[in-house]
């Protein structure tokens, strides 16, 4: 599917201001994300121990909207919720793509690998006999790529599967490269699931500029670079002293569990659903975005921090 | 013996999930439905604070976490001892009633239609099954205009879960006691003007395609049947007791309809990758032991059973176990006289098929989706709908409630105000589930059984019975 100009200027101008690209000027951006375009860059997104809603997340993206992202700035050769193929058809696909695109496509991980019974908590496919674990596909497939990028909670820190006592041996994508001495660089989109602007901006910086800067948890500094707390529009209760001890209370919502002071996202900002709304106006932050936060940050619903 | 078929994996559904089928002059003698992801939730929500239950168990799908938020604190209202006022028991209604909106729309249009609408000639397309698509260019075309359409009513739709739910997927706006938000005449009119937008796409684009390939391919009214049993734990109560639910609770049971008895739902694992010792349980005293390459096991889904026979759940079972009047969609399809209503129990064995469940499931959409208007009328503004209960030092219960895709339960026993055992049935549990200890075969495995496979290479109505399901 080819993209005329005008159109694509539409879909750049979009991504551009979504993941905050626009101070480099539009024209540039739309230069570099042409040049990358022309060969349509491949993706194969794998899903392991996850519950894929990190892919349903993506769906929620609206500018540029998800047909554009599918269809014209990324090729998406291998994704187990959307394509057409099943069964050996696809698990071919996988490995063909990563044959002849060896270096140059992007592996995106949704969910965590677990490791315990040679990781055969979670099989993704079967090749000519061979059954496939997500351990297997995660070191297969990871070592050819360019660059992963590893979407969501559980593929960048283990998330809920690795929570304890991780039945599992669940681990992240950094943890499964290094263990078996791949070099393949990992940037760490979290969230539960992530916000659709982060994993579009994400795409779009690496196709535009390359790898994103990454904070120490290898997340990028665009989306992750300051707390929740710090710029929350309740702050000010905070400051007065002025705490919710119910839902819908005016207040600050430290004292119902909200964890914004230790969570580095900009909900606060960006908002969800197409801005309709966000976690912490009619209730709670988690803190979702933050490595092991199901065991450090819980119980959700105490105040633990602040 | 005949051809063995292995699809590893079944893509476009939510998880992991391997279909094996064994075929003799071109049918389906035998199939087995394999489960190939164990994460162990029941493990890990193990002494942790009960109400973060409806956090973490959202996260078992999350195509429909809102349902596991719903079956999450139903089942910590009933273990606290609390019941949402009105306003938090709409709200609930409203936030799982907008994803049911959406997602049967995201199955229909995502999930299922390629294998009866050619995608355009590029991935995530290409490769596919080569054969049987049957619509004319001008049809097929409209189609996948359908599609791209649809991505846009899916966002928007989601939009509506998040206006109350604070964002999807994933909600945080469902908690024990009721709901969190206090709704405000602004989103009131903010959601209606969207809702109109996705009903209008319901109504009058999803329905009549779904007759129209319906159309194409009449023959698939007759391919699919399954056990003939259904379960539907009821949802969207209508009022605060509970009385009636939008879609009714009940069982049908070889040919005959019953009231539900939650105590004869049970799980088996005689072939599931699981300790033996934990089969046969209702799950208020069930475990879960994983045991991977357990011998004469295949599958990490275990084999729920209702008086120990299988029952498919989802669109089918609540439409048929309900038998509202369907759209004047049906009528025409039907080429009966549209001042006449007809019922759900009308289509008669053809229910029972892989176009049933696509009917169902439209026509069950477009019910909901009507409802939401209703409830949007219920709501008082600028009042509360949660009632704040601290945890209990002890206590037991469980909550029933039905994802898009079917029925979902969870069961909670509460020690030391911790969870002292926690034990989730999801849709896919019931549908997906394989033999059972007496070797009797899950709704899928038996749905596949006789189905026509003319070209083993492109085993088109094999893959269509497993997503009329939507696993």
């Amino acid at each position: 599917m080819k993209i005329t100009r005008r159109n694509f200027l539409k879909v750049c101008g979009g991504t551009a201001a979504a993941c905050g690209l626009s101070n480099l000027g539009i024209p540039n951006v739309v230069q570099a994300l042409e040049k990358a375009l022309a060969g349509n860059p491949p993706v194969i997104w794998l899903q392991g121990s996850g519950c894929t809603g990190c892919s349903v997340s993506l769906l929620n993206s609206v500018e540029p909207d998800i047909a554009a992202v599918l269809l014209k700035i990324i090729s998406l050769k291998f994704h187990s919720t959307v394509m057409a193929a099943q069964g050996e058809l696809a698990m071919d696909k996988m490995y063909k793509v990563a044959e002849d695109y060896a270096g140059k496509f992007y592996l995106v991980v949704e969910g965590s690998i677990p490791t315990r019974e040679r990781g055969r908590f979670c099989m993704v496919g079967e090749r000519q006999g061979r059954e496939i674990t997500m351990l297997d596909a995660t070191i297969e497939i990871g070592k050819k790529a360019a660059a992963t990028l590893a979407f969501g909670t559980c593929a960048s820190f283990g998330g809920i599967p690795a929570a304890k006592p991780n039945p599992t041996g669940a681990k992240p994508v950094t943890a499964i490269f290094k263990e078996n001495g791949i070099k393949t660089p990992v940037v760490n989109v979290p969230g539960c699931p992530p916000h659709p602007d982060w994993m579009v901006g994400t795409i779009a910086y690496a196709l535009t500029k390359g790898l994103p800067p990454v904070d120490e948890y290898k997340r990028p500094s665009l989306f992750f670079g300051s707390t929740i707390h710090d710029n929350c529009p309740y702050r000010k209760y905070y400051e007065e002293g002025k705490f919710a001890g119910s839902y819908g209370e005016e207040g600050c919502r430290l004292k119902l569990g909200c964890k914004g002071p230790e969570t580095y996202a900009d909900c606060w900002q960006r908002q969800w659903n197409n801005k309709v709304n966000w976690c912490v106006r009619n209730a709670i932050c988690i803190g979702c975005v933050q490595p092991n936060f199901w065991d450090e940050m819980a119980p959700l619903y105490e105040q633990t921090t602040g | 013996m005949g051809k063995k078929i292995v699809i590893d994996p079944v893509t476009r559904i939510e998880g992991h999930l391997k279909i094996e089928v064994e075929v003799k002059d071109g049918k389906v003698i035998d199939a087995h439905s394999t489960g190939a992801l164990f994460r162990g939730f029941e493990i890990i929500l193990k002494d942790r604070d009960p109400r973060d239950a409806s956090q973490i168990t959202q996260r078992i799908c999350g195509v429909c976490p809102t349902s596991h938020a719903s079956a999450s604190v139903r089942t910590l209202d009933s273990a606290f001892k609390v019941k949402p006022p009105k306003n938090g028991r709409v709200l609930r209604n409203i936030i799982l009633g907008s994803d049911y909106a959406w997602d049967h729309v995201l199955h229909f249009y995502h999930l299922a239609a390629l294998d009866y609408v050619k995608g355009p000639g590029t991935e995530p397309f290409v490769p596919r099954y080569d054969g049987d698509y049957r619509l004319d260019e001008k049809t097929n075309q409209v189609a996948v205009n359908q599609y791209l359409e649809a991505l846009k009513i899916k966002a928007l739709g989601h939009e509506l879960t998040a206006m109350w739910g604070g964002k999807g997927p994933i909600v945080q706006g469902m908690v024990v006691g009721g709901a969190t938000a206090i709704p405000t005449r602004e989103e009131i009119s903010g959601y209606k003007e969207r809702a109109g937008k996705v009903i209008d796409f319901i109504a009058n684009t999803y329905l009549p395609t779904v007759y129209l390939i319906g159309g194409a391919y009449k023959d698939l009214f007759n391919v699919g049947a399954g056990c003939k049993n259904f379960l539907s734990y009821g949802v969207f109560p209508l009022d605060d007791k509970e009385n009636a639910f939008l879609l009714k609770r009940g069982v049908y049971t070889n040919g005959k309809d019953y009231p539900l008895d939650v105590k004869k739902i049970k799980e088996f694992v005689s072939h599931s990758w699981y300790d033996d010792r934990t089969s046969g349980k209702n799950p208020a005293e069930g475990e879960t032991i994983p045991l991977p390459g357990k011998k004469g096991a295949y599958s990490y889904i275990k084999a729920a059973r209702y008086k120990g026979i299988p029952h498919e759940v989802g669109p089918l079972a609540r439409m048929w176990i309900t038998n509202p009047v369907l759209s004047k969609q049906a009528n025409r399809f039907l080429g009966l006289d549209e001042a006449r209503d007809v019922r759900m129990r009308d289509l008669g064995e053809k229910a029972f098929s892989i176009m049933g469940r696509h009917v169902a499931r439209a026509e069950e959409c477009y019910l909901v989706a009507k409802a939401l208007g209703q409830w949007l009328d219920e709501l008082t503004p600028g009042e509360s709908g949660v009632i704040m209960k601290p945890v209990p030092k002890s206590g037991q219960g469980f909550g029933l409630s039905e994802a898009p895709r079917g029925s979902v339960g969870h069961w909670i026993k509460i020690d030391n105000s911790k969870i002292a055992k926690y034990q989730v049935i999801a849709p896919t549990t019931w549908n997906a589930s394989p033999r059972d200890d007496k070797g009797q075969r899950g709704p899928i495995e038996e749905a596949l059984i006789g189905t026509p496979v003319p070209d083993p290479e492109n085993p088109f109505n094999v893959v269509r019975v497993i997503r009329s399901f939507d696993p």
